[in-house]
């Protein structure tokens, strides 16, 4: 993200590239709503949904984020329909669609995410081993509800994530917060030593956006011995089992699945990061990511309507935890990086699913990425409090 | 230190053709912003290895910088001066170390949301100063070409995807000996109309030719350098404590020598390779993220009227231990992936090119090397239009001319 200033100035010339870009784009919001097939929003006023026929069980949130902006371009645009099959033939129909989701603070993935975590922008280092500033929605979870330390997790891609279960804030902090689950370090650790580890190496890239970081683990994530108690998982099935994995994000999902059959945690949040490889400038290996996390979410989804636990309790939310900067932005280099903050890099979109919430329906007005925390507030019944937010009313 | 209180001896470790400039704009720089001197000073340190080009733009914005009363400048420089900086950004040294002032600045910006108002003021001032003050005309028009896909026998990726729309897809092209084609076309323009610095090719891979008055920039040719740098980065990783801002700032550092760049033949060109690789993100392990990376500089700073960027297959992704091997072991190839990079490396390629002037009049070609595909784009070539027609790529070729 640094240095980046310099290029504003760079490479502003002539109007062709941007002419070439409003030639080719569509009204993204109309575009969102034809390629979904969605009603609008104004159906919110019409049949009701089908939070009546709900039985009265505890309610449950899995939130999968992908750090690693994707744009439009490559997943809802024409040439990126081909990336996203899933979401768009199985989840998009189940799912109230929201076309602009923004994104006003830092374009870096660990604080990003601790932002929408919060609910509020937070602004420390992005690459610094420390807690977010403001109240996580796992302290507001666990505080308000009563709920104990198993009923909600964090499966992060990025050692540098092992400090996003619960925050530095005062009043909450140490002890309400979240576990978390860092598999590739759990990999690691399970690899019997001197083994043959050429077999896991694919699954152990760390972080994209500077390669070479390897954060200072400080954080209150799980290690080995503990997951193999709490999941019931052998440390030799666990790296078995990786070996048939293609990505880490394969391995976040395969242990968040495991999570949701041994403790079937009522707030369970996922972040993938394959995407996040094209800040290596290689877009096959970018569009790979989009469509791993495309499989992942239909499998995500699959594995809560096959639970007992899950089904017909569960609200799903989606959501890139920002864009990729733009074709046409002359300070960035297209999606390799998110860097100028402009509009393509900070709008993003969300899909919500579940009991309640209307199907087939797309939400043009904007709403912004730390506005999920008080909605999922709304929907357990905590108060997030110093999030700077609002509930999102058509999910709520 | 403020800009006011700048003089001649601030600037004693500067270069010589930097210092000159400097000292003879201090009075301009003095009346101008804390948070734009350094953007500019981040320009004119290294203005004695700046290609003519930029040369050219620097003067362009000091003689239009010069034409402005002294209010019309204040508002010129208003949306910098009116953001908010910190004390330590004050307290940095900007004037020996602009580049690590301006990542600090980036970072405050964020954090304290102000890049988005430092973004539209500096699309603003540039557009102000691009718009006043002619560029010269053209010696011939541009013409870019990439050359995508080597290896690759079977695809069934839809290339030219972005490119189709803006030129005509050929189906048929006859393409023997077509490298040595599109090197003998560089060449010949060179010729024609010699301009330093004004002709480049860059290649993935070996050189096909080296033709004189033709820039040359080579991944396989830099393999030393290369793993030069990347034994330098993995020191870095490997300490005891690693710090990203640090890496960053110690790779900007870096001086041609320490990774055997040579700089007695061009120290110009040295240096822009040196930018490449502790610059780009992906350029020291990725061909194809080089070569994309080097055609953007090229175009950017350099602004050649031809350029022939030649996309190579770049190694299967691994560990970050694995691609810094490469001097350990071969690496392994992916064509496949390599042409679905390449075919996005063609299409910015083109958008950076159209950003220069006389996007009106530019050629460009892009081809499936051994393939009978291509697209060419230009003021004699329709739009999203398909020809099944046999075509002789010296025919497509001499429609650019």
């Amino acid at each position: 993200m640094m240095s980046d200033v310099v290029k504003h100035f760079g490479h502003l010339r002539h109007g062709s590239p941007r002419e070439v870009a409003e030639a080719i784009s569509f009204n993204r919001r109309n575009f969102l709503r034809a390629v979904t097939g969605a009603g609008a929003a104004s159906a919110i006023f019409g049949a009701s949904p089908l939070r009546g026929f709900v039985a009265p069980r505890r309610k449950k949130v899995v939130v999968v984020t992908f750090g690693g902006g994707a744009r439009d371009d490559e997943t809802f645009m024409p040439d990126g329909q081909e990336n996203i099959p899933h979401l768009l033939e199985e989840l998009i129909p189940q799912a109230t669609f929201f076309t602009q989701v923004v994104n006003r603070g830092i374009l870096g993935h660990y604080v990003a995410t601790a932002s929408i975590v919060t609910g509020a922008y937070e602004t420390f280092n992005n690459f610094a081993s420390v807690p977010p500033d403001n109240p996580t929605v796992f302290e507001y979870f666990r505080r308000d509800l009563n709920r104990p330390a198993t009923d909600c997790w964090v499966v992060a891609p990025s050692n540098g994530f092992a400090r996003i279960g619960e925050s530095g804030h005062k009043s909450f902090g140490p002890g309400l917060g979240a576990g978390v689950l860092l598999p590739k370090r759990l990999l690691s650790a399970a690899i019997p030593a001197g083994g043959d580890d050429e077999r896991y190496r694919h699954l152990l890239n760390d972080n994209y956006e500077t390669p070479l970081f390897a954060p200072t683990l400080t954080g209150k994530q799980i290690e080995l011995g503990q997951m193999v108690d709490l999941l019931k998982l052998s440390a030799t099935d666990f790296a078995t089992h990786a070996r048939s994995l293609a990505s880490a994000d394969e391995l976040s999902v395969y242990v968040a699945k495991h999570l949701m059959t041994q403790l079937s945690p009522s707030l369970l949040w996922v972040t993938l990061h394959d995407i996040d490889v094209a800040h290596s400038g290689t877009f096959s290996l970018y569009i790979d990511g989009i469509r791993r996390c495309d499989r992942l979410c239909g499998e995500l989804w699959q594995a809560i309507q096959q639970n007992p636990e899950y089904a017909d309790q569960t609200t799903m939310f989606i959501l890139p935890d920002f864009g990729r900067d733009s074709d046409i932005e002359s300070g960035g280099n297209g999606f390799q990086h998110h860097r100028t903050g402009d509009a393509v890099s900070r709008t993003t979109w969300m899909m919500v699913l579940g009991p309640g919430i209307r199907q087939n329906v797309v939400v043009d007005r904007p709403i912004e990425s730390i506005d999920l925390v008080p909605t999922i507030g709304s929907i357990l019944g905590f108060d997030a409090r110093d999030s700077r937010g609002k509930p999102v009313a058509e999910v709520v | 230190m403020l800009p006011n209180q700048l003089t001649a001896e601030t600037f004693s470790a500067y270069p010589p053709e930097a210092k000159r400039l400097v000292v003879a704009q201090l009075p301009l720089l003095r009346r101008l912003p804390l948070a734009f001197v350094p953007l500019l000073l981040r320009e004119l340190i290294v203005y004695d290895w700046k290609f003519p080009a930029e040369r050219r733009d620097l003067d362009r914005q000091f003689t239009w910088l010069h034409s402005l009363s002294p209010e019309q400048t204040a508002k010129a420089v208003a949306p910098f001066s009116r953001l908010t900086l910190s004390e330590s950004l004050e307290k940095t040294d900007w004037v020996n170390q602009p580049a690590i002032f301006t990542e600090q600045l980036t970072a405050h910006l964020w954090k304290t949301h102000q890049i988005d108002a430092f973004r539209a003021g500096a699309v603003e001032y540039v557009a102000a100063y691009s718009g006043t003050s002619p560029e010269g005309s053209l010696p011939a028009p541009r013409l870019g070409i990439a050359v995508i896909g080597q290896s690759v026998r079977a695809n069934d990726y839809r290339l030219f995807r972005k490119l189709r729309p803006h030129g005509v897809y050929y189906s048929k092209v006859q393409h023997e000996n077509g490298l040595n084609i599109l090197v003998d076309t560089l060449k010949k323009r060179a010729e024609a109309a010699p301009l330093p610095y004004g002709h480049w090719y860059i290649d993935g891979g070996k050189f096909a030719a080296t033709p004189d008055g033709v820039t040359h920039v080579s991944y396989a040719a830099l393999s030393p350098v290369r793993v030069a740098l990347q034994g330098f980065m993995q020191k870095i990783y490997e300490a005891s404590v690693f710090d990203p801002e640090a890496f960053r700032t110690r790779m900007a550092q870096t001086r041609p020598e320490e990774i055997g760049l040579d700089t007695a033949h061009d120290a110009v060109l040295s240096r822009f390779q040196l930018s490449l690789l502790t610059e780009g993100s992906g350029t020291q392990v990725f061909s194809t993220t080089f070569v994309q990376w080097a055609a953007r500089e090229a175009l950017r700073r350099a602004q050649p009227i031809t350029l022939l960027a030649h996309f190579t297959p770049r190694q299967r992704e691994n560990t970050m231990d694995e691609l810094l091997s490469e001097a350990r072991r071969p690496p392994e190839l992916d064509p496949q992936g390599s042409l679905i990079d390449a075919d996005m490396g063609a299409y910015y390629t083109w958008l950076n090119q159209q950003r220069l002037s006389g996007a009106d009049d530019a050629g460009f070609l892009v081809w499936f090397e051994d393939q009978p595909e291509a697209v060419a784009i230009g003021p004699r070539f329709a739009r999203g239009k398909h020809s099944d027609a046999p075509v002789e790529l010296r025919e497509l070729l001499a429609q650019f001319v």
